[in-house]
């Protein structure tokens, strides 16, 4: 390595182009390169964590044991989390993090641009290793994707497999917040003050503050699972003292703040796509930064509202229930503040822009079930139903996933200087808005009936609704092939049309990035720029 | 530092993809262990020594890249926050296991010996067990065991790990006055406790193991107790590597009083072994 650093120990050396052929992306340290591979293993992640979902959804159409075994079918809601949460949502971000928010901030670069490269290999390992447990005796862990013990120890083969792969998870993660931090803190061209970056660079430094805090959390819970398989602790078991409960606090003092890591970009993304089509600054641009900061503060203190039922002091229950109400407060802000940067604004209806509109109302209806859910008494009928599938899946569907389209819609000619065919992203969009609520809607009269989750098979009664949400959910899968094609075509060159290095209308007073050409060049902002577009605010 | 003013962006990094396969081997050998697949400790071995030698070389590489100037003063910032955050979220990682030892000690032991909700969980369950600390459990897991005090080894273990926290400060005094003998002087001072430190630790633990019945296995006291100190003292040898590398470079005459990142580094952590050790000393061994 000493004579590779010999020969770049100049000034030149920004000039370089990328490595030539398939090494290229084993080792490289660009920015644009480790977006790009972050993005591209999201989607990938994104279809078998689709396909695991429509195992789960054909096995549902109707009542009785159809396709497959009922330990299969909880391997199947598992591993449909774990890939859609650690293999799909959370990297895509980091892949948009990566992307943009050098460009964002005028800087050359990540911070620590060779660690950069070990985050995402490592998170492809974790995820390898993962997926690795589908094939060994026993299969994959079927306890959930939370892994409560006792449950989860009765797990075969894969257990010790899935506890590294969250390790290696975890580490990833840090590596990849770490470098976030160190970027926005010590990145920004001059000029560029904290008050004055979009908001999606404002809600990543929020978010790899969590994962920082949590993550390490996580790796410890899952390694006292190892230990007391393995090793006789007794952590989690009652005979020497410990209690099965105490990994479910250690847990969701994890999870919820996870949840708000694979949201709070979701709300960045949205509030950077928002102004740009309505053709108006940010409505309060303050308050949004404010909003996220309480939003992420309060994760860390109401993580029981997940354990109402476990039998909880009523002092608990009550405390969590008030604290998880005051969530609804700072995400109020920000809904009303997408409203108002909408209002009597000069809006078009692009793609990106319908996918964020859709986010805004449908991830307020996954909002208020969040608000019906925190009240304690409420949540003893709804808990473990199709209710809280429903909840979390329309925070997370039409929400992040929704926000992550948009942003692929919007950035994507930005990053392949190509237009994508505006009327199969309309099509792409129409498809998936209808479908995702024929998948999810009806979830909620499921549970309000009583039909538990994470059960292979339910009671007849059941069956209609059942039956409705599965043909929606088949018609949401195969709809996101059409986003597969869009993203090949576009890079292939989608429309012919050659791209404006700005976009969309306007778009270079927004943000740095539009200021750069389409595609930028492999590195951008060698020298900071000295004009920071400010019509966010 | 170093008069360049562009912040230096290497174009390709080779380690990082040892590193991945190093650290995914040994994970994946270790779980085919524990799960008494035979190939797993040959995995280990393998995936470990890839792993050693990734640290080695991507050391050097940093070590040559700093000495000769390429870091100016903005890289170094963020090799300082790069550290400072993940020095958060090993405290983070130790947090767990605090967390773990006053929830059990404070509640979930009480309710087993019938405290507060936990009335009928004693009379039905177990209803001869009286919530005392240290314990193992009604179960009486892993048999009668005698609880470590505080005042033998571990206090001189106290003192050792604080004399080295004093020492390196001397050693970061001599580097930034430019006493070249005294910054390794007190790094060899730093690195000499901090292995004397886990060979008395090992000591402990033989003691533990062999005359008072004390194990990993011996209920939630053993648990929390092996697991706290066990995950410190690892921290206390990987601090003492570190700085067994700053020590080695120290006398091949790197580091200036303007640009010593690795020493800081070093010295941070080392530091926050210690902060955590006090913190056990005070919760594991004193209360």
């Amino acid at each position: 390595m000493s004579a590779v650093v010999a020969e770049h120990d100049d000034h030149e050396h920004h000039d370089h182009g990328p490595e030539k052929g398939l090494l290229r992306w084993f080792v490289t340290t660009n920015h644009k390169d480790i977006g790009t591979l972050y993005l591209v293993f999201a989607l990938a992640m994104f279809f078998v964590g689709g396909a695991m979902a429509m195992v789960i959804r054909a096995e549902l159409f109707e009542p009785g044991m159809q396709f497959v075994q009922p330990q299969f079918f909880n391997s199947m809601t598992t591993m449909h989390a774990l890939v859609m949460v650690f293999g799909a949502v959370m990297p895509a971000f980091v892949g948009l993090a990566n992307w943009m928010i050098p460009m964002m901030i005028g800087a050359p670069d990540m911070a620590l641009p060779r660690m950069n490269n070990m985050s995402f290999w490592v998170l492809v390992a974790g995820v390898l290793l993962l997926a690795s447990t589908l094939f060994m005796e026993g299969g994959a862990p079927a306890g959930g994707w939370t892994l409560y013990p006792p449950l989860v120890l009765q797990t075969g083969d894969a257990l010790p497999f899935a506890i590294f792969s969250v390790h290696l998870l975890g580490i990833s993660s840090i590596m990849g917040a770490i470098n976030i931090i160190a970027t926005i803190f010590n990145m920004r061209a001059p000029g560029m003050t904290l008050m004055k970056m979009p908001l999606f660079v404002w809600t990543w430094l929020i978010t790899a503050f969590l994962l920082i805090a949590v993550m390490p959390v996580f790796a410890g819970a899952v390694t006292m699972l190892l230990t007391d398989k393995f090793f006789g602790t007794t952590f989690f078991d009652a005979a020497g003292g410990g209690d099965p409960v105490l990994y479910q606090h250690i847990f969701w003092f994890f999870g919820h703040p996870e949840v708000y890591i694979m949201i709070l970009p979701t709300f960045g993304v949205a509030s950077t796509i928002i102004p740009v089509f309505a053709r108006k600054p940010l409505f309060g641009y303050n308050s949004m930064v404010y909003a996220t900061a309480s939003i992420a503060f309060l994760s860390f203190i109401v993580w029981a509202h997940h354990m109402f039922t476990v039998g909880m002091p009523m002092a608990g229950e009550l405390y969590f229930m008030y604290a998880t109400m005051l969530i609804a407060i700072p995400t109020g802000v920000k809904v009303f503040n997408w409203t108002a940067t909408m209002w009597k604004g000069a809006m078009t209806f692009e793609t990106p822009m319908l996918f964020s509109i859709s986010f805004v109302i449908l991830f307020t209806i996954g909002g208020f079930t969040g608000l019906m859910m925190a009240i304690a008494p409420s949540d003893f009928q709804y808990h473990d139903t199709y209710f809280i599938v429903a909840h979390f899946h329309y925070t997370l569907v039409p929400a992040s996933i929704f926000i992550l389209m948009a942003a692929g819609y919007y950035w994507l000619p930005k990053w392949t200087g190509n237009m994508y065919n505006e009327k199969i992203g309309q099509l792409h969009f129409w498809l998936s808005v209808v479908s995702v609520n024929i998948l999810f809607f009806p979830q909620h009269f499921l549970g309000l009936a009583g039909m538990p989750r994470r059960i292979p098979d339910y009671a007849v009664q059941f069956a209609d609704w059942n039956m409705i949400s599965s043909i929606g959910g088949f018609i949401f899968g195969v709809s996101q092939l059409l986003f597969l094609y869009i993203v090949v075509d576009t890079i292939r060159g989608g429309t012919g049309e050659k791209v404006t290095d700005e976009v969309w209308e306007d778009a270079h007073k927004h943000g740095l990035e539009w200021t750069l050409p389409s595609p930028p060049p492999y590195h951008t902002f060698t020298t900071p720029p000295t004009v920071i577009p400010t019509e966010h605010l | 530092m170093s008069t360049n003013n562009a912040y230096y962006i290497p174009h390709r990094a080779t380690w990082p993809i040892l590193a991945t396969l190093g650290l995914t081997i040994t994970l994946a050998g270790f779980a085919n262990y524990l799960n008494g697949v035979a190939i797993g400790p040959v995995m280990m071995v393998i995936g470990f020594a890839a792993f050693i030698v990734m640290l080695a070389g991507w050391f050097t590489l940093q070590a040559t890249e700093s000495e000769s100037g390429m870091y100016n003063t903005q890289v170094g910032i963020s090799y300082r926050m790069g550290m400072m955050w993940f020095i958060f979220s090993e405290i983070m990682f130790f947090a767990v296991f605090f967390g773990t030892l006053w929830y059990t000690r404070n509640l979930s032991v009480q309710w087993l010996g019938g405290e507060g909700v936990g009335a009928a969980t004693k009379e039905l369950l177990w209803p001869s067990f009286e919530a005392n600390w240290p314990t193992n459990g009604p179960g009486n897991v892993g048999g009668e065991f005698e609880p470590m005090g505080a005042w033998g080894l571990p206090f001189i273990n106290t003192l050792i790990l604080l004399s080295s926290g004093v020492t390196c400060t001397w050693a970061h005094h001599g580097l930034l006055a430019k006493k070249r003998d005294q910054l390794i002087k007190g790094l060899i001072a730093t690195v000499v406790l901090g292995f004397l430190f886990v060979l008395f630790q090992a000591f402990e633990y033989h003691e533990a193991y062999t005359e008072m019945g004390l194990t990993l296995g011996s209920g939630i006291y053993g648990s929390t107790f092996f697991m706290l100190t066990g995950f410190h003292g690892l921290h206390v040898c990987i601090g003492a590597i570190f700085l067994s590398v700053v020590l080695f470079r120290s006398v091949k005459g790197h580091f200036k009083p303007e640009n010593h990142f690795a020493f800081e580094a070093a010295a941070w952590y080392w530091h926050f072994v210690d902060v955590v050790w006090l913190g056990l000393f005070i919760f594991v061994y004193l209360m």
